[in-house]
């Protein structure tokens, strides 16, 4: 069976293999030339730092605070200055090579491999020689971009130069050791701070324009825990976007990175969080203390260099440059509704294109197997174990199946694979529970299902438009085409914060999924009437658990809202109250809840932001207010569908 | 040192003075190429030896060899001298090619018994009716002609022209008006979509200097003169306008004002709308002209700028009273070496905002620097070239200077000597800040020279698949460098998305410094060997620069206009109230449409 939509791939090589077969001193040490940008006018780092500070927009910044709060120049100059030393990079080739030596023993140690499509250095490659480049790699761990730096490093390409968030620097030695490095630091938020967003976004701009360097962020902002990609941000991205838009270079080319990663360092800790137990600040001794893992086994990394994006060819047809043209370019202006629309779609594209080249390994088929065989054996009150034959039967079908969806498989050779389950089971319950109250056991159980979900989400990009759709079949009123399409628009619509889904693109989704289907056979189309076929209900039934969990979350939040929110709930306490609210719930077997998966906070965020972005609940003042009868619409329907 | 005032940047005037004081004769063919630019006795050849030369007497470059240039045109545009495409048709025009004329027989009646000369030959038809385009000089190269004028009139007076355009109203001809027949914007091209009969009038005849006001400084001149002559006749008396667009061997005034054109002297003498005093204009409603010759009125918006600009959609100007200068006592060349275009660019930025540009200043880049260095004729000294070398080394040796990065300015002084040199000295230490270094009057003049012979180039090239255009822009000054970038670098992409299979050749200059910007001018050239529809090709290149020159705050024109080429654009330009204003003049003026070229709207 010939795949849908299997774009072709580049093969993989792996880095680390030479590093178990030389020296990792003479490769720390070794002779380093990248290639540059051609219109690269070399300059220092400081040198960069007084660009900044002497561009006209920054003095146009400093004069308007200036008048604005009275202050003198020589003062908001100085903030300004001192802004920039606490955010600025030092990189400097000496600690590359000493993270280059040092890294090369972790990741010996942790990893068995490390692969990378040598195709996408090429393109990449070119590309820093032609335009100023943006690397935007997924962000599922810390390592993601000491990994980046070490990649380039090893293939001789530019170092990039990292926007992090500031709670790296608190970690003082290891913060230094990072700046030097390449990563410069930005405040978490600094909302309505004029001088300190002038002050990053020329510190960027001016970076990315001499092609001093390629500059490199995370589109999602943070990491995931879920492993599910996060909804873009888009700040950074409006900032890498502006010199072109402005005219001030020819193009910017950006470049989507996949870092898929067989096992995620943070793993354990990511579920512990969305429980609630809060996120470790991040400090030196806390690093050590994680040095435990050093001694476990984190499989193999892939990472994929997509193809480079053009921002010229992105912005063709879509944005009039001449809007710049009226206005001195260094006045800052809020993005219009055109620029805004543009950059918020090349952000999901960008998403969505890290999402197609991440390399699906065996356990994440496995781990929606086993998912949804738990939740059913749950219901059934049977026992939860599930034959390894039927396991693998199962597993190929999904293989076979994920395969003609265009997904991005690395499946080893059958012999291993048995054996390949074998460790996965053992991930699985490897967790010893030494259970005390209900809610420990619970949140003890909890943690396991979060783990072996997030490895689960690692494909849903694969088969989240044709869960939709089948879902939508599944619950639409009848089977014709447009009831369908209400359904499938409705779901599309409420899920549109918990996954990718490009704005405005239902038609396109809808119609992708039906293609899809109906092309592997599992639905019909006749005359405006969907028909599910005979071998259509297994794919169907498999996809439509996929989104269930999600659903009952979904539901259990609107329940949460019409029955328990007491006037006067803050956004913070929000997520302790619902998780309490839902523990409750399914300690005392009430309202169904199946799916335990429903404590993660992650999805309790997104229902929330989905309610808020429906209309359906109010933010007022900070105060998390309902819209009765709008969330009781919600809800109804939530409910109606979960029924049926 | 300094050149002879008054005369025309290495060009000798034309020999013929015995015959007729004026360029054009009724036949301009005769003395004209009809499917090329310039003089027919003047062109560029590769000869046996495959050095190229230029021909003709006319020029300072006129029979000398220019080594440098095969090489360069050989590696430029990867052409080679073995692969020809030479013009299909023999240099004397098929008259029977070109379609009988359509003529309405009661106007062509009641204009014979006027006694205005006129004529429907061939020859005379097709040669008014195209401009300078690539795409009609290519046409006309293969021998294919469109739509033709169906008939050339050649008033004599302002009063010859009353009677044409009356006629004309009458018996609703339509009227295309040609000068100088240098259009780059399609100007000239007959919309194919007319069905009447197209009228070409000719101005060349109405080119006498009509009186000199000596105590105002002023000049009433018919607008049929070209630029060379009106010069020159102007010298005799001692004056000058000052006005030197690059075409003025052949433009005409009546074609400056009707496109608001601009010289390359404008810095002392302005650009037309600063020169015209007064203008006089036949329209279809009639003539339209103001009651005196004052220098400023507030008497609403002024209606000169109906004029200037109109591009022969309102009427035929017929006779200007234009600003006179006494001829300089000096002239001065010279240019300056910068490490870089934007050193560059930084230092005419510094001489606007000062406000002491020389009357031209302008800056080449790179590309064009190297094409203005393949130019240099043949030295015949050994200590000419002796001195070359060591300037040579003196610039990229001694001060580091890197050859493929470094461009020129050329300039030129203007006055009475002691001012001249002062001037000179203000200028260099500008110069010297951005690290520009002075670069000999030679270098200068060669810079200016190209100007005129880089037309004849074009025909050159086409003589062996290489194809190519100018265009021109203005844009403020902190865009200079980012317009001068981005188009280039289109420029290229373009033409490799397009399927040009050898590297373009893509360079600018900034011609014209402004208080609050530059006038920036594109070259652009390929090879086209390998492409089915070349012209095509060419124009959506073209296309393609344009909309990056608009994308990057650029100006439709600077003084190319607008014509049918760039039409599309200018509702953008000018917003929809402004067509509307502009539109509503037409409907007035010119309500059936009898000056139909549909130019600009």
């Amino acid at each position: 069976n010939g795949s849908v939509f299997y774009p072709k791939r580049d093969d993989f090589e792996d880095i680390l293999e030479e590093r178990r077969n030389s020296s990792d001193l003479r490769y720390a040490l070794r002779c380093y030339i990248p290639v540059l940008y051609k219109e690269l006018t070399p300059c220092k780092a400081s040198e960069l730092k007084s660009m900044v500070l002497q561009s006209d927009q920054l003095r146009y910044v400093i004069n308007q605070v200036c008048k604005e709060t009275g202050m003198a120049a020589d003062e908001v100059q100085a903030e300004a200055a001192a802004i920039l030393e606490e955010m600025a990079h030092r990189l400097q080739l000496s600690t590359i090579r000493f993270f280059a030596f040092t890294l090369s023993k972790v990741f010996k140690t942790l990893f068995r491999s490390i692969c990378v499509n040598e195709e996408g250095i090429q393109r990449l490659q070119q590309a820093i020689h032609e335009h100023p480049v943006v690397l935007l790699p997924s962000h599922r761990s810390y390592m993601d971009f000491l990994l980046m730096s070490y990649i380039l490093y090893t293939y001789d390409l530019a170092l990039p130069v990292i926007a992090a968030g500031m709670d790296f620097m608190a970690m003082k030695f290891v913060g230094e050791m990072l700046r030097m490095s390449g990563a410069f630091f930005i405040r978490r938020s600094f909302g309505g701070d004029k001088l300190y967003w002038a002050v990053f976004s020329e510190y960027v701009k001016t970076m990315l324009k001499n092609g001093f360097a390629p500059v490199e962020f995370f589109l999602e902002g943070t990491r995931s825990r879920t492993c599910k990609s996060l909804t873009p941000k888009l700040g950074l991205l409006n900032i890498v976007m502006d010199p072109f838009l402005k005219g001030e270079v020819f193009d910017v080319s950006l470049v989507p990175v996949s870092i898929s990663y067989e096992r995620i360092l943070e793993e354990a800790l990511y579920a512990r969080e969305l429980l609630g137990v809060p996120k470790p600040k991040e400090s030196t001794s806390g690093l050590f203390k994680a040095r435990k893992v050093l001694s476990e086994d984190y499989g193999s990394i892939h990472v994929y260099f997509g193809q480079p994006v053009s921002v010229r060819s992105l912005a063709q047809n879509r944005v009039d440059r001449c809007q710049f043209n009226l206005i001195p370019r260094h006045i800052p202006r809020k993005p219009g509704e055109d620029i805004h629309s543009f950059v918020n779609d090349s952000a999901y594209r960008l998403v969505r294109a890290q999402e197609e080249n991440m390399v699906l390994k065996p356990w994440v088929l496995l781990a929606s197997l086993l998912l949804q065989n738990h939740h059913q054996m749950q219901v059934a009150e049977q026992k939860q174990e599930m034959a390894l034959d039927e396991l693998t039967e199962q597993a190929v079908w999904l293989r076979d199946l994920s395969r003609q969806y265009g997904a991005f498989l690395h499946w080893p050779g059958t012999v291993q694979a048995q054996s390949s389950f074998k460790t996965l089971l053992k991930i699985n319950h490897g967790e010893p529970c030494s259970t005390v109250t209900p809610e420990e056991e619970l949140l003890n159980q909890a943690v396991i299902i979060l783990s072996c979900a997030s490895y689960r989400n690692q494909a849903l990009h694969i088969f989240l438009r044709p869960a939709l759709l089948a879902s939508a079949i599944h619950t639409a009123s009848s089977s014709n085409k447009q009831e369908v399409y209400n359904s499938f628009s409705f779901l599309r619509n409420m899920f549109s914060n918990e996954f990718i889904l490009c704005p405005g693109a239902t038609v396109q989704d809808f119609e992708e999924a039906c293609y899809l289907l109906v092309k592997t056979g599992a639905l019909q189309i006749n005359q405006q009437e969907f028909v599910v076929t005979e071998r259509g209900h297994r794919t169907l039934g498999f996809l439509t658990r996929m989104l269930d969990p999600f659903l009952q979350g979904y539901q259990v939040v609107c329940r949460f809202l019409c029955e328990d929110a007491t006037e006067g709930l803050t956004e913070k306490q929000f997520v302790p109250a619902v998780r309490k609210f839902i523990i409750r719930h399914i300690l005392t077997g009430f309202c169904r809840l199946r799916y335990t998966e429903v404590l993660s906070s992650d999805l309790q965020k997104n229902s929330l932001a989905a309610l808020l972005r429906l209309g359906a609940v109010q933010k007022l003042k900070g105060y998390v207010g309902v819209c009765h009868p709008c969330t009781s619409v919600c809800f109804d329907w939530l409910r109606q569908k979960q029924a049926s | 040192c300094g050149r002879q005032p008054g005369s025309i940047v290495g060009v000798h005037v034309h020999c013929y003075p015995n015959l007729c004081p004026y360029l054009f004769f009724f036949h301009r063919q005769e003395i004209m190429k009809w499917n090329g630019w310039g003089y027919s006795d003047s062109r560029f050849f590769f000869n046996k030896k495959g050095q190229a030369e230029f021909t003709g007497r006319r020029y300072r470059l006129s029979g000398l060899i220019i080594p440098g240039l095969k090489d360069w045109f050989e590696s430029t545009f990867g052409a080679s001298l073995q692969h020809k495409t030479p013009a299909t048709v023999s240099p004397i025009l098929n008259s029977s090619a070109v379609q009988p004329p359509t003529l309405n027989e009661a106007f062509v009646e009641e204009l014979k018994s006027t006694g205005i000369p006129l004529s429907h030959d061939a020859e005379d038809r097709v040669f008014r009716a195209h401009g300078h385009c690539l795409h009609e000089i290519f046409a006309l190269r293969e021998g294919k002609f469109g739509r033709v004028p169906d008939m050339v009139v050649w008033p004599n007076c302002h009063n010859d022209v009353v009677k044409i355009v009356e006629l004309a109203c009458k018996h609703n001809v339509c009227l295309i008006p040609y000068g100088g027949g240098t259009s780059v914007s399609s100007a000239l091209e007959c919309p194919p979509e007319e069905t009447r009969s197209i009228v070409s009038l000719d101005t060349s005849q109405m080119n006498r200097i009509l009186w000199i006001d000596e105590k105002n400084l002023t000049a009433h001149v018919e607008a049929g003169i070209v630029g060379q002559d009106l010069e020159r006749l102007l010298n005799e008396s001692g004056y000058c306008t000052g006005h030197e667009p690059d075409s003025m061997e052949f433009s005409s005034l009546g074609g400056w004002v009707a496109t608001r054109a601009s010289g390359m002297k404008k810095n002392v003498y302005g650009n037309i709308e600063d020169l015209v005093v007064h203008v006089k204009m036949v329209t279809p409603q009639g003539v339209i002209e103001k009651s005196c010759q004052g220098p400023r009125m507030s008497t609403g918006p002024d209606v000169h700028h109906f004029i200037m600009g109109s591009e022969g959609t309102l009427g035929v100007v017929t006779e200007v009273t234009m600003k006179i200068r006494p001829m300089p006592e000096y002239q001065k060349y010279g240019s300056v070496v910068f490490p870089n275009f934007e050193q560059g660019v930084a230092c005419l930025r510094e001489v606007a905002r000062q406000r002491c540009a020389p009357a031209s200043i302008r800056l080449m880049d790179n590309e064009q620097f190297k094409f203005g260095h393949a130019l240099k004729p043949q030295v015949s000294s050994i200590f000419t070239s002796f001195l070359d070398g060591l300037k040579k080394f003196y610039i990229t040796k001694f001060k580091g200077f890197d050859p493929n990065r470094l461009c020129v300015a050329t300039l030129l002084f203007e006055g009475d000597r002691e001012k001249v040199l002062q001037h000179e000295k203000q200028v260099y230490d500008i110069a010297a800040k951005f690290g520009g270094l002075a670069a000999g009057e030679d270098n200068g003049q060669r810079g200016y020279m190209l100007t005129f012979v880089i037309a004849y180039l074009r025909d050159l090239g086409m003589d062996y698949y290489v194809i190519g255009e100018s265009f021109e822009t203005s844009v403020p000054w902190d865009r200079v460098l980012d317009i001068c970038r981005n188009v280039k670098a289109r420029i290229i992409r373009e033409c490799k998305d397009k399927g040009v299979q050898f590297s373009p050749l893509s360079t600018c200059r900034v011609t014209q410094t402004y208080d609050a910007g530059a006038c920036v001018y594109f070259y652009f050239a390929f090879n086209y060997r390998g492409l089915s529809d070349p012209v095509h090709v060419y124009e959506q290149v073209e296309h393609a620069a344009r909309e990056e020159i608009l994308a990057n705050g650029g100006s439709l024109s600077h003084h190319h206009g607008v014509g049918k080429l760039r039409k599309e654009w200018m509702r953008d330009t000018i917003s929809k109230v402004g067509m509307g204003m502009l539109k509503s003049v037409k409907d007035y003026v010119d309500p059936n449409n009898i000056f139909g070229n549909r130019n600009l709207l």
